[in-house]
């Protein structure tokens, strides 16, 4: 009697398009979109990594060390801001410390590295560096830790690759200092070597030899410390607990999708059942119901961060009282958002099943590349880009520039506005969705 | 019956005219015309399928007409002026599961414009009239079925409409607790509320509507009093009732003398009973055809259902 059993199973599953979507589809599409972002940092490396760089020394150490960093196929060297417009006839000038260290702050770059004024005359620490010694100054900001990390080997080894003749000098000027000189044929030799090294070097950067800095040997660890690096964090340097206020914003989204959608579902019982029909006899209008259910969907969505973000704050010390304005903005716009996609859902399915299946789907899908589940400077650029379609990234960076970056509520208003958009297009969608159950 | 409340003079306070409607190319309606007239209780009656549903909610404004009208007490039907005319009680346990009794009427007594005291009064009312007091706070999944459909009724009805369209409120219902569904009706129609009952239960109709109008696919066939309706389709004539076995003979000897037939069942309209049931068995016996047991019985309403379409209600 197991052949019927299962006969009687198979024919279940393929009528049950709901599960059929959870079996198959779900998988798929959740190993496609770890197999893109982890699948496609082992082929082309790590994501290109942002950095900004401030050249206060201008001279040929410093532009050397910049040129090799710049021939580093895994980072995106700034010199400048980003121009806005392409029609902008001005560049913009050249970062600064003060500048470099606001891109930081913004967000714009994870990495900044300032080279103080000095740096060429001394570049190389052969051993601990001198007090007086002008020092790279490493930018972070510590909610990414990989790209510090990254940078700052990618620097070790631009020094060894980039500057071997700045190395040799320095070499030289050591044991002149510390092996009692030496002796001017020594010297002259010395000199010819380094000239001879510069030359090959000039060569090569003329003609485009960034292939030289791209070896896949781990040269950050050999050699290590060349280059004296003072490291700060700009932003999160005071947080207690940091990472919680990313993670809350994170998690919260997510699961207020999930529980928008479920609540949404009412709709479909009241469909099912009967109740909608008897509402729509009275004097309520389906504009009226789908406005008050919005109403009722985001107050519990705002009541739902607000429990998250106070249990934050009671046990993780996330800062809810001193940004509670910017979180009283963020949690609204995001709970109507949220509510208006759990609508669509409910408006757009025909039963609980598969308004389940339906919802897991997509919520599991846009919290995985909207970056709920890891955060998106992880992935490549071009899923990077494609979360910018999820609601989660908007609301998750929203939440960022609050809690974490201790932006200005002013510069909210890119968020709220597309959260706002996006709360505004699903309601009129669902309020489309919803006709086929307005009249027969 | 209550006929004698209703006069022919009575005004209809709601009137559909030449209602057309049809779903994927089927006609649910094919022009239904009739007028539900102050105080009384009008049957809708016929089997799954007949239209009555659609009908119903084509007058609560729920379904668009292709063609034709309705108008509720001067109102077009749909209109707030038509739905706050109305209290509807759909054929499903149209309330939420998780609200208590009590919760279920306030909802829909908001939804129907009441609040305040008049919310308060109203619902107590409901529950009183629903013999529903004692349970208003529980929630109302965990109500029988014949409570639940108690609460369905009072639920449409919390905001006392002079118009209230029942659509088979017994259906699933057992027999005590549709007993107490008939009292409940007999109290609105005591209080002189208009209301159309459909069913396709013909003893309930008999028992609760003054008039009854016969709907089959979508078309009004019969309409008037139960009696009218009997006398109309039967005159003074009884019916005779044989079990047969099938058979084409049985079919010959059946049409031969105006009878309709349903499964094992022959129903054959005689006029006088002493003279002609005698030649009717003869002619049976010359037929050859095979009675089981026959009865005389006076027609009802399923007999006219049957004798004006052929089809039993039931079906």
């Amino acid at each position: 009697m197991i052949g019927p059993v299962v006969r009687t199973s198979l024919l279940n599953l393929r009528r049950d398009r709901s599960a059929l979507l959870l079996t198959f589809v779900l998988p798929v599409a959740f190993f496609s979109i770890f197999a893109v972002i982890f699948g496609t940092q082992r082929r082309e490396g790590t994501p290109r990594i942002h950095v900004a760089i401030a050249d206060h020394d201008h001279s040929r150490a410093s532009q050397r060390l910049i040129a090799g960093l710049q021939a580093e196929s895994s980072l995106i060297v700034l010199t400048a801001p980003k121009q806005k417009e392409k029609s902008d006839a001005q560049k913009p000038a050249p970062f600064t410390a003060e500048t470099a260290e606001a891109a930081v702050r913004q967000g714009d770059v994870p990495v900044a590295l300032i080279i103080p004024k000095g740096f060429g005359e001394s570049p190389i620490a052969f051993g601990p560096a001198r007090a007086d010694q002008p020092v790279i100054q490493l930018l972070k900001d510590s909610s990414d830790p990989i790209a510090p990390q990254v940078v700052s080997g990618l620097l070790q080894k631009a020094a060894m690759t980039s500057m071997p003749d700045v190395m040799a000098e320095q070499g030289t000027k050591y044991v002149d200092q510390f092996a009692g000189g030496l002796t001017s044929q020594q010297r002259n030799a010395m000199n010819e070597q380094i000239e001879r090294l510069r030359g090959e070097l000039n060569q090569q950067q003329t003609g485009g030899a960034g292939g030289s800095t791209t070896g896949t040997s781990n040269s950050e660890d050999a050699f290590g410390g060349l280059i004296a690096v003072d490291s700060r964090d700009v932003i999160g340097e005071t947080k207690k607990n940091p990472i919680v206020a990313f993670y809350a914003a994170a998690i919260g989204v997510m699961f207020l999708m999930f529980s928008a959608s479920g609540a949404g579902g009412v709709l479909l019982e009241e469909v099912e059942s009967g109740t909608l029909d008897r509402v729509l006899s009275s004097r309520v209008n389906m504009l009226t119901l789908l406005a008050g259910k919005l109403v009722f969907l985001t107050c519990v969505g705002i009541a739902q961060l607000t429990v998250m973000f106070v249990w934050g704050a009671l046990v993780f010390k996330l800062e809810l009282l001193k940004h509670l304005d910017g979180f009283i903005i963020m949690a609204v716009v995001t709970a109507l958002a949220t509510s208006a996609l759990g609508m669509v859902f409910a408006a757009a399915s025909r039963s609980r099943a598969q308004l389940g299946a339906m919802s897991t789907l997509v919520i599991l899908v846009m919290s995985a590349l909207g970056g709920s589940m890891f955060p998106r400077f992880i992935m490549p650029e071009s899923l990077q880009k494609a979360g910018l379609v999820t609601l989660n990234a908007w609301a998750i960076d929203g939440f960022t520039k609050i809690f974490w970056r201790d932006e200005p509520l002013t510069h909210l208003w890119p968020q709220v506005a597309v959260l706002l958009c996006i709360a505004l297009v699903l309601f009129f969608v669902a309020r489309q969705l919803v006709r086929r159950w307005e009249y027969s | 019956m209550g006929s004698s409340a209703v006069t022919a003079q009575s005004q209809a306070v709601l009137q559909v005219d030449s209602l057309i409607k049809s779903f994927n190319g089927i006609r649910a309606l094919d022009g239904v015309t009739l007028e539900l007239r102050a105080g009384e209780c009008l049957g809708l009656l016929g089997p799954n399928g007949a239209g009555k549903t659609t009908l119903v909610r084509s007058i609560v404004g729920r379904v668009i007409p292709d063609s034709g009208s309705i108008t509720v007490a001067g109102n077009i039907a749909g209109s707030p002026a038509a739905r706050a005319t109305i209290g509807y009680v759909p054929q499903e346990l149209a309330v939420y599961p998780l609200l208590t009794a009590r919760e279920n009427l306030a909802t829909f007594g908001r939804y129907a414009g009441l609040k305040g005291k008049a919310l308060q009064e109203a619902t107590d009312w409901c529950l009183e009239w629903a013999s529903l007091r004692d349970r208003a706070n529980d929630a109302s999944k965990n109500f029988s079925g014949g409570m639940k459909r108690r609460l369905n009724m009072a639920a449409g009805l919390i905001h006392r409409a002079p118009i209230v369209l029942l659509d088979e409120p017994t259906v699933g219902v057992d027999p005590q607790s549709r007993e107490r569904i008939y009292e409940m009706i007999e109290h609105l129609k005591q209080g002189g509320t208009s209301i159309i009952y459909t069913s396709h239960y013909m003893e309930e109709v008999e028992r609760l509507c003054d008039r009854v109008a016969i709907i089959d696919t979508g078309r009004i066939i019969a309409e008037g009093s139960p009696s009218e309706l009997v006398r109309r389709t039967f005159g003074t004539r009884a019916e005779l009732i044989v079990h047969t076995k099938h058979s084409s003979a049985a079919d010959e000897w059946c049409s031969r003398f105006g009878g309709v037939r349903t499964d094992g069942e022959i129903r054959i309209p005689i006029a006088k009973p002493v003279d002609d049931l005698p030649e009717l068995l003869r002619s049976a016996a010359a037929a050859n055809v095979e009675l089981h047991d026959f009865s005389l019985q006076t027609p009802n309403l399923q007999a006219v259902f049957l004798q004006l379409t052929g089809k039993d209600l039931r079906e």
